[in-house]
């Protein structure tokens, strides 16, 4: 008879070693389920982990690791604050779609107007309305008690359909001879998101994502507020005698995963995808939360989490041109990770022990 | 726009048919709730029971068989829910949007091969003389199998937990699992069947999409009712009857922004489509000031020590 026995803390070394084992288990079972779908596993998980590192086209590869990051890790940063409180963000997807708009609103305002200004009010337009899309769920949760949960996820819904809305309407290209979508912001050189350093696909979304993991990690560590998520997280019975407000840590966790996603989008608007359209978002508000876990809600595991799910994103693309591996098995994989993190994670919490089994 | 071309009879016999997937699941996800588990996975196994229903009725030619193999599909992936927070004890939350990220992409690998596929009929259920009831005879009388499932099964729950032992154990489970555990009961093992329980409603009310509804199956084609389902519980105060009439009241609202954006209303299409959702935020507001009734253990993990 097994039986499980509490740790009285949590295990260290386990914490640091079920990411790793996760990442193991998905590659032994995501072969299963290459092999299944009829590709060859050695070669397809190969491809997806090998091919964008080190492969003959790694050099057009990396910079796209880059690209698919940033944003990833991000948006995966803002949601790791309120995670580690218990404050459920997971509508990040519509707080990326509302800074994609309110960015890219914000710089056509200008056009065809050459400035310096124009990027920067697009930086705040794009966090601004991340910011107050997330501000919904917050208002709600602190006014009303309303779960947070199911309005940022409802939010969702309703940003896909404004984004139909303003690539059909308000931000559609009126030299675009009548296909929905905006201008192109890459060719709007005052509000375009360029390559920093040519061809390296460092762009400003990066650099905002390296500021935002320094930012969350120096707040966590050597912050008042930071120690008061940490606490309400860990110990929510300290944390209401220590005086923590419960409602000013709602309204700025939500509140910075908002506007962490709205700059996610609003950089992805400018800069890689260029135009607002109606299937703008591809889904990283969603793949964000699975890196906030798989990076252990820690800034720097957040940031190599992110990196490790940019790789099967772009690994997942070669496969499959190469191999033909279906687009959705890619998405399976990545769902893997998530389920093997969370059940290996009962090894940081409890102490696997044979017992003899007794009558109570 | 032409609101005259809009037939009330017509309308209300779809809000029934728009209500049954919400009414399946969120019967389904409230049983899991009063046993105190909190289930996120909903849209997860929705989609999946979705895309398993299709595909067996498809290869089979029977409905039927589409159905009980869109229970058992959603039953499956709930016992991977099973395994992280019973076995495992993961957090519910991450554990529920693991299902749904999980559910999500396993679906649309294996729908691959069935977009623009047709499913076979089910058919209707013809009462001779009561279905030929005017004005009553169509709304409720003359809808496939399924929809009176539904409304059976909703009967049955709402019995079960009100007048029966099983139902009285499943709730002590929900209200205080330390003590339920002190009488003697297999906590752990109720809330596994709960949860398999909820699994199976949520496949039907998947199926009920891909082969009634629309019928068809399209990538992510559930968009969002596990979501409103799981709103719904709450909207139902973790009532059946409340349940029952909350789903009707979503039906109506989808079955009627769409027959206003097919009547050509001079409120664009976007706005429309996006109602649904938007009443779903406004009525967990209004509602969200009463959670006496919530299972006093809802989303707590339980582990005996002794």
């Amino acid at each position: 008879m097994i039986v499980l026995e509490k740790r009285p803390q949590p295990s260290k070394a386990w914490s640091y070693a079920t990411p790793l084992v996760a990442v193991l288990a998905t590659m032994v079972f995501g072969g299963v389920l290459f092999a299944i779908l009829g590709k060859n596993p050695v070669e397809a998980i190969g491809t997806i982990f090998w091919e964008p590192l080190f492969g003959e086209f790694s050099f057009y590869y990396r910079p796209q690791l880059l690209v698919k990051g940033a944003p990833l890790v991000l948006i995966a940063i803002g949601l790791s604050l309120g995670f580690r409180a218990g404050i459920w963000n997971i509508g990040a997807e519509g707080q990326y779609i509302m800074g994609a708009i309110f960015g890219a609103g914000a710089g056509l305002a200008f056009y065809p107007l050459d400035a310096w200004y124009i990027f920067p009010i697009m930086v705040i337009a794009g966090a601004f309305g991340g910011w107050l899309w997330a501000m919904i769920p917050a208002i709600l949760k602190v006014r009303f008690g309303t779960n947070e949960i199911l309005v940022s996820l409802m939010l969702v819904y309703v940003a896909e359909q404004m984004l139909a809305s303003v690539s059909l309407g308000l931000l559609k290209n009126p030299e675009g001879f009548g296909f929905p979508g905006s201008r192109n912001l890459q060719s709007y050189e005052s509000a375009h998101n360029a390559e920093l350093i040519a061809g390296s696909g460092m762009h400003w979304g990066v650099v905002a994502a390296l500021i935002a993991v320094i930012f969350a990690y120096v707040l966590l560590n050597r912050h008042m507020l930071g120690f008061h998520i940490r606490l309400t997280g860990e110990a929510p019975r300290a944390a209401k005698f220590a005086g923590v407000n419960p409602a000013r840590l709602i309204l700025f966790c939500l509140g910075l995963s908002g506007a962490l996603a709205g700059l996610a989008g609003m950089f992805e608007v400018s800069g890689p995808s260029g135009v607002v359209s109606i299937d703008f978002n591809v889904g990283y508000g969603f793949t964000a939360i699975i890196v906030a876990f798989l990076g252990r809600l820690h800034p720097v595991g957040i940031l190599l989490a992110g990196f490790l799910m940019a790789l099967t994103y772009i690994g997942g693309e070669i496969a499959q041109s190469q191999l033909g591996l279906p687009a959705a098995a890619i998405q399976v994989f990545q769902g893997m990770l998530l389920f093997f993190l969370l059940a290996f994670d009962l090894l940081t919490n409890y102490r696997i022990r044979a017992a003899r089994s007794e009558v109570a | 726009m032409d609101l005259g071309e809009i037939n009330p009879v017509l309308l209300v016999a779809s809000l029934m048919v728009a209500a049954t997937p919400l009414l399946l699941a969120a019967i389904g996800e409230l049983v899991v709730e009063k046993a105190g588990v909190l289930n996120l996975g909903v849209e997860g196994m929705m989609i999946v029971g979705a895309i398993s229903g299709f595909a067996i009725s498809v290869e089979t030619g029977s409905p039927w068989l589409g159905f009980i193999a869109a229970a058992v599909g959603g039953a499956v992936l709930s016992l991977l829910f099973v395994l992280l927070t019973q076995v495992a004890l993961a957090n519910q939350v991450a554990s529920g949007l693991a299902l749904t990220l999980f559910g999500l992409g396993f679906s649309a690998l294996m729908g691959q091969s069935y977009v623009g596929v047709k499913p076979p009929d089910m058919g209707e259920i013809h009462i001779p003389v009561i279905s030929d009831i005017p004005v009553i005879g169509p709304i409720l009388f003359q809808h496939d199998p399924i929809l009176y499932v539904g409304i059976a099964l909703t009967t049955a729950v709402w019995a079960t937990l009100k007048y029966s032992r099983v139902g009285l154990i499943l709730r002590a489970v929900g209200e205080n699992h330390d003590a339920a555990h002190a009488l003697g009961y297999k906590v752990i093992k109720i809330r596994i069947m709960a949860i398999l329980f909820g699994g199976a409603c949520a496949g039907l009310g998947g199926a009920y999409i891909s082969l009634i509804r629309v019928p068809q199956w399209t990538e992510g084609m559930t968009a969002g009712v596990g979501w409103i389902a799981l709103a719904l519980v709450v909207f139902a105060s973790w009532k059946p009857w409340r349940a029952l009439l909350g789903a009707y009241l979503f039906g109506g609202i989808t079955v009627l922004q769409l027959n206003l954006q097919a009547a050509g209303v001079a409120i664009p299409v976007e706005y429309l489509a996006m109602s649904p959702y938007i009443i779903t935020i406004l009525v967990l507001v209004i509602l969200s000031a009463d959670k006496s009734s919530a299972p006093a253990s809802l989303g707590r993990t339980f582990h005996a020590s002794h």
